[in-house]
């Protein structure tokens, strides 16, 4: 990690806390009230164990709490993004026991006892995955927001078996969609990880 | 997504039992129901996990083919027997929705899935009777390029999204629903609902009850079988116009040819005009012509949705083309 690196998210880190304080000060609770917004229901809060890149993490979530939620805001684990929440742009991709799926469509309290692996889970001693170095190399990608949930995607694929050819990866590719249109260099990455393997 | 209680039960009669409580709503794949809870179209007090229920596996015999209701998408459409007995099926399921979501997303949910029209998503808008009976329809003279222009009435005209529905209607398959008073199976047929007077009953399907399988008969000899989509983008979209066809070729000719289609009516649309055309029919460009000139009987087009009859047709024609080839 380098310096500009720990800046950068020591800033959005303090940014955040601040976007916190000002919500706290009454901003979105006036918003509430203004719409009529029945109060949310009281929580049963459940108890579970979440197995992430190899770690067990004790946590406490409520039941609506999703998988993407409870990795980014519980674990700090914010290599997922939270592009739609709704299933539609594949940025929140990660594996459970081994199969790519949608964070935001899966609730935290449905994933006791299976293997979570995420973006920060692939690389292996220091190195980077084949798939994180041929993105690097091929320059998948423009604003990176969608990346981590590319190559989640891209590795489950290659996994899969389904990297036959070019209109085969696409099509096995379609759940994760690039606003900056980087798709052609994706491939390309991805066309590399199969070939040198 | 306003809170609620989760209940994780092991067995059938527990799930059942644990649904009895009011506000109650089962969740198998969840791809669907967490996308209407986020948009508080859903807003369940409890859901009832049925993840941990013995329903997941399939098994393919002499007398057809048992589908647990929580098989997932991909793993029924990556089976390579299954592939080989209902090639119409796995088309169907490759073509929905994406990869992740085919690896979360169950059988039965898929079945059960709701509309994708755009005023029932967004509570938004006041009018919709299948969200809130006795609303109205927003979508009737609102945007309805997507809805559908055959089964419809003057409270409903949304389309029902699911492929597979189409796919299973097309080989006359069957429902086993399980409740607390027994099982029964219904003919796929019978198992969805026209929108009629209450669009927001869309199954056959009583409160409490669950799917448990799917029953498939097994395919006959000489038949061949397809599914064609058509959408707005090449992949990961809900059909403009789908076409299944199951055909039995004898000699060169047609015996016999199952039908149906999607994205063109208030639930997956069986064609028995186009079936009865076809019977007996030459495999040539003018006999199969004559039975697709009948495919859009009925047809009520809306203001912005009158180009799927010659889509719907046009549609047709090239999946029976393809078959018969």
């Amino acid at each position: 990690m380098n310096e500009f690196e720990v800046s950068r998210r020591r800033f959005i880190g303090a940014s955040a806390a601040a976007g916190g304080l000002a919500t706290a000060s009454g901003i979105s609770c006036a918003a509430v009230a203004q719409t009529g917004s029945p109060p949310t229901r009281t929580p049963e809060m459940i108890d579970m164990t979440l197995e992430v890149n190899g770690r067990r993490h004790a946590l406490t979530v409520e039941p609506r709490t999703t998988l993407l939620d409870a990795l980014r805001e519980e674990l700090r684990l914010t290599g997922t993004k939270k592009g739609c929440d709704q299933g539609s742009c594949g940025a929140c991709t990660v594996h459970v026991d081994g199969r790519r799926v949608n964070a935001c469509l899966t609730l935290a309290a449905r994933c006791q006892g299976k293997a979570v692996t995420t973006i920060e889970g692939l690389s292996r001693d220091g190195e980077l995955h084949p798939m994180q170095a041929a993105f690097l190399a091929h320059d998948g990608l423009q604003c990176g927001y969608c990346t981590p949930g590319q190559i989640m995607s891209a590795v489950a694929l290659v996994e899969e078996g389904r990297a036959v050819s070019d209109s085969a990866i696409r099509e096995w590719m379609s759940g994760n969609i690039c606003r900056c249109g980087a798709y052609t260099h994706i491939l390309a990455a991805i066309k590399d990880v199969v070939q040198g393997g | 997504m306003e809170n609620f209680t989760l209940a994780m039960p092991a067995t059938i009669e527990a799930a059942l039992a644990a649904a009895q409580e009011p506000d109650a709503k089962f969740i198998a794949g969840g791809t669907d129901l967490m996308q209407l809870m986020k948009d508080h179209v859903e807003r369940p007090q409890r859901l009832v996990d049925l993840e941990g229920l013995p329903l997941d596996t399939f098994t393919i015999g002499a007398d057809g083919a048992r589908i647990g209701a929580l098989v997932r998408m991909s793993d029924l459409a990556d089976d390579p027997a299954f592939r080989r007995h209902y090639p119409v099926v796995a088309e169907a399921l490759v073509a929905s929705a994406s990869p992740q979501v085919r690896n979360m997303a169950t059988i039965g949910g898929n079945l059960l899935q709701r509309t994708r029209c755009g005023y029932f998503r967004d509570v938004g808008f006041a009018a919709c009777n299948k969200r809130q009976p006795g609303s109205g329809c927003a979508a009737i003279q609102g945007v309805n390029r997507l809805h559908a222009i055959l089964g419809g009435s003057d409270h409903c005209v949304a389309t029902h999204a699911s492929d597979l529905a189409v796919a299973l209607v097309a080989l006359d398959a069957a429902i086993e629903v399980q409740g607390s008073g027994g099982t029964r199976n219904v003919p796929i047929t019978e198992f969805y609902l026209l929108p009629g007077n209450t669009p927001e009953r869309e199954t056959v399907l009583m409160p409490g009850e669950i799917i448990t399988a799917v029953l498939v008969p097994p395919s006959g000899s000489g038949e061949r079988s397809h599914y064609l989509k058509l959408r707005d983008r090449a992949s990961f979209e809900f059909a403009l116009v789908s076409a299944a066809v199951v055909v039995a070729i004898e000699d060169g000719r047609i015996r016999a040819a199952r039908v149906a289609m999607g994205g063109v009516g208030t639930r997956p649309w069986r064609l028995p005009a186009v079936e009865a055309a076809l019977a007996s029919a030459a495999m040539t460009p003018e006999a199969l012509a004559n039975a697709v000139a009948q495919a859009a009987e009925g047809a009520r087009p809306l203001a912005e949705n009158g180009f799927k009859i010659p889509l719907m047709q046009r549609a047709l024609a090239r999946a029976l083309l393809t078959v018969t080839a």
